[in-house]
């Protein structure tokens, strides 16, 4: 109950300030560029395959951009004492802010469904891949605003939430270009961990269970680091 | 209602509060008074379940802060000192939100509102988006959700800081009329504050209790009077005599000093007066060998007068 509260109220305050907005402009600015260079290349497949790729890597920076505030703020204003001095779990508020951004990434996810129309009005596009490409959106943003979140509890700046959870993110991003320098197990590990080398499958319509469980793995560990890292407030 | 058993808060190695001990009856208004820095804000914190004791227990209508704290934390309604609020979320919205996380149900919540927003004369401002009020208005909110779900204590922490005069009279008008109602903890560091509002006084300094009663008998032990210890050497009762002629002094009493040794006289007079220059002169004049001269602050004295007496100023 409380975290739907929690939830409404990051919601709503999500859509009276700008910063939501100017992020989805972004990223449905960023994926429509890319997606006009995708379908005007020659021999051009009716697909989302190259906008998936990029909006993975959008991804990096505009989730946490989006989560910066949500705890960031909370601190910098002192409205977390009241928050946490009110009958609230820690994880009650962290679950719940971190339901109010993954309902603004839906909304600016399910516009760029525009696209998808486009491809079925001028075009035969393949609709399996399509889904598992979105499916693997949906699941990689899931993870990012996780990790988000989990440097939005780091520091009460935004500025510094943010690049925390971008450097984070960049790390899990390209940790797979290690592998190609390293042999044998350390190899496996590093590709393993890598959050491209995961998307990579759902683009091509494949929905592999390991990379179901690589993201949803992902985004409950921050999750729960964040709600500890609330936590150690309590011992500083 | 609320009890505090041995309290110490360390950051790092430095003692914010040090083993503090109170208690504070149901319907009582007690008033935690200190210059700033002495660990008021600290033991709201740690009474609101905000930060943990590093040693001790605070009990808030019999549970436990840490080990029972959301049912604690039930019975609480806090204003920070900060005035921590959304500056997006219009006032009506705030309040129903603080309400839910109180877990109000819907109907009580409207209701509260309405009751609140007159208690606290906000009618004009219901729908005002927060950050455009101005800061005694915002006060205003910040008291209206602390008493919002009917907490059976409040905690307020220096709840008339930075509003203008016309502003804290109000203020402090509003928070007489809590009382009676609920137990009220109100940190301060002004003196007229304590007494026009508080039946009880804790007063606070460098993190420890020096003193709790009412704000009548407080005031009565000021006895409002500086010491000064001088040591002469010479007949004593010709030095007491002389030093007992200077202007503004009260009294002189022979402190210590064994037969033989030189003695020590502790010089009182009235509070402001300065008489260890007129002293030293009397002694020197007589032709006694002045070997000590150092004044005295009792305690109390010293933090009352590092307190804010004036409305406006503040002495520090």
């Amino acid at each position: 109950m409380n975290t739907f509260t929690v939830a409404y109220k990051e919601s709503k305050i999500y859509f009276s300030t700008p910063g939501a907005y100017v992020v989805g402009a972004m990223f449905l600015s960023l994926t429509g560029i890319f997606f006009v260079f995708d379908v005007t290349a020659p021999f051009a497949e009716a697909s989302v395959r190259g906008i998936i790729d990029w909006a993975s890597f959008f991804i990096v920076f505009l989730a946490p951009i989006l989560t910066m505030r949500l705890l960031a703020e909370e601190q910098k204003l002192g409205t977390l004492e009241l928050l946490v001095t009110s009958p609230v779990r820690d994880w009650e508020v962290v679950i719940g802010k971190y339901i109010a951004s993954y309902l603004i990434f839906l909304m600016t996810i399910a516009l760029t469904l525009y696209y998808v129309l486009l491809l079925y009005v001028f075009g035969q596009p393949d609709t399996g891949p399509l889904f598992t490409s979105y499916l693997g959106l949906l699941l990689h943003g899931a993870a990012a605003l996780a990790i988000g979140l989990f440097g939005s509890s780091l520091s009460s700046n935004q500025i510094v939430a943010a690049v925390v959870g971008s450097a984070i993110l960049l790390v899990l991003s390209f940790v797979d270009r290690i592998s190609d320098i390293v042999t044998g197990t350390a190899a496996l590990v590093f590709s393993g961990m890598s959050m491209s080398e995961h998307v990579e499958d759902f683009t091509r319509g494949v929905i592999d269970t390991a990379d179901v469980v690589y993201f949803v793995s992902i985004a409950a560990v921050f999750i729960f680091f964040t709600i500890r890292s609330m936590e150690t407030r309590r011992w500083r | 209602m609320i009890e505090v058993n041995n309290v110490s808060k360390m950051y790092g190695n430095y003692p914010a509060i040090t083993d503090i001990n109170f208690r504070v009856e149901a319907g009582e208004v007690l008033g935690f008074l200190g210059p700033n820095g002495a660990g008021k804000t600290t033991t709201m914190k740690i009474i609101t379940g905000f930060i943990p004791p590093t040693s001790g227990e605070v009990t808030i209508a019999g549970y436990d802060i840490v080990t029972e704290s959301l049912e604690a934390r039930r019975h609480i309604g806090y204003l920070p000192e900060t005035v921590p609020l959304y500056s997006e979320m219009n006032v009506k919205e705030y309040l129903s939100f603080m309400g839910k996380l109180r877990g109000m149900t819907g109907g009580r919540i409207a209701s509260r509102i309405d009751d609140v927003v007159d208690l606290c004369h906000l009618e004009d401002y219901y729908t005002t988006i927060i950050g455009k009020l101005s800061k005694g208005f915002k006060q205003r909110v910040g008291i209206a959700q602390a008493i919002l779900h009917e907490p059976d204590v409040l905690v307020l922490d220096e709840p008339t800081i930075g509003i203008d005069p016309i502003q804290v009279v109000e203020t402090r008008q509003l928070i007489k009329d809590l009382g009676g109602n609920q137990t009220l903890i109100l940190s301060t560091h002004i003196l007229p504050e304590v007494s026009q509002i508080c039946e009880r006084v804790i007063i606070i300094h460098e993190g420890q209790i020096i003193a709790v009663d009412s704000p009548e008998n407080l005031a009565q032990r000021l006895v409002g009077r500086e010491r000064v210890d001088i040591e002469v050497k010479g007949p004593q009762q010709d030095v007491m005599k002389a030093l007992g002629d200077v202007e503004g002094v009260q009294t002189v009493d022979r402190v210590s000093g064994e037969a033989g040794q030189v003695p020590t006289y502790r010089v009182q007079s009235e509070l402001g007066v300065e008489i260890r220059a007129a002293l030293a002169s009397t002694v020197v004049k007589s032709g006694w060998d002045l070997l000590g001269l150092e004044g005295v602050i009792m305690s109390l004295e010293e933090i009352f007068l590092r307190l804010t007496t004036d409305e406006g100023i503040e002495i520090e």
